[in-house]
């Protein structure tokens, strides 16, 4: 019983997710800007980090917290070079 | 997943990992639906913010108790989100509104005094 709720309230949100995913990249495709289209890839970001992290608990290992991590880690450094070139037009000065 | 879950777990964990999936689906079709990129820059936080400190906390409450023991992965990749999301953000809306100010598009915000641009 209660292994069935949490089963499908995962399956939920992982189909939740899953939607929020296939929003911000229907927002990166149609952009209008640069901006807008680094803005959905920060967010996607973020979303595939839930997404891993529900998926950690559906399978009850660990593992998915040092990938999690390291997609937080990336994210962060990728948004930020991205935005220094829309500002500078290149990433190091 | 284990066999003997306790029923309470399984319905915290489930409302908290649901609630956060709504916010975080709330917050990117904010991105979507919002007409230009200041007002879409703040849509997504919802996710970072509130959905994913649910979702966080509902890994870290089932991990604690089914591992019987104290664990806190989780509060490390809250911490880091939640420190590193408004400097990503400030400053995709600084090179923003240094593009429009630039292109003298209309609807820019108004420069302020000791504003360096």
């Amino acid at each position: 019983m209660s292994v069935a709720i949490l089963h499908w309230s995962l399956l939920a949100a992982q189909f939740l997710l899953g939607i929020a995913m296939l929003a911000t990249l229907y927002r990166m495709v149609i952009g209008p800007r640069a901006q807008d289209r680094i803005l959905a890839l920060d967010a996607l970001y973020v979303v595939a980090l839930l997404l891993l992290i529900t998926l950690g608990i559906r399978t009850n290992s660990q593992v998915y917290f040092e990938l999690a991590m390291l997609i937080g880690l990336l994210g962060f450094v990728g948004t930020v070079a991205l935005a220094k070139f829309l500002m500078r037009g290149e990433v190091i000065e | 997943m284990i066999a003997d879950l306790p029923l309470w777990l399984s319905i915290l964990v489930s409302v908290l990992v649901v609630g956060g999936a709504l916010l975080t689906m709330a917050g990117c079709f904010g991105m979507v639906r919002l007409q230009n990129f200041y007002l879409r820059i703040h849509a997504p936080t919802m996710g970072t913010s509130m959905g994913g400190g649910l979702i966080l906390l509902a890994s870290a409450i089932y991990f604690t108790i089914t591992r019987d023991r104290l664990i806190v992965h989780e509060m490390i990749i809250f911490l880091f989100v939640t420190v590193t999301t408004p400097v990503t953000l400030m400053l995709l809306a600084r090179a923003t509104l240094f593009r429009d100010r630039i292109e003298g598009n209309d609807g820019v915000p108004k420069r302020i005094n000791g504003d360096q641009q």
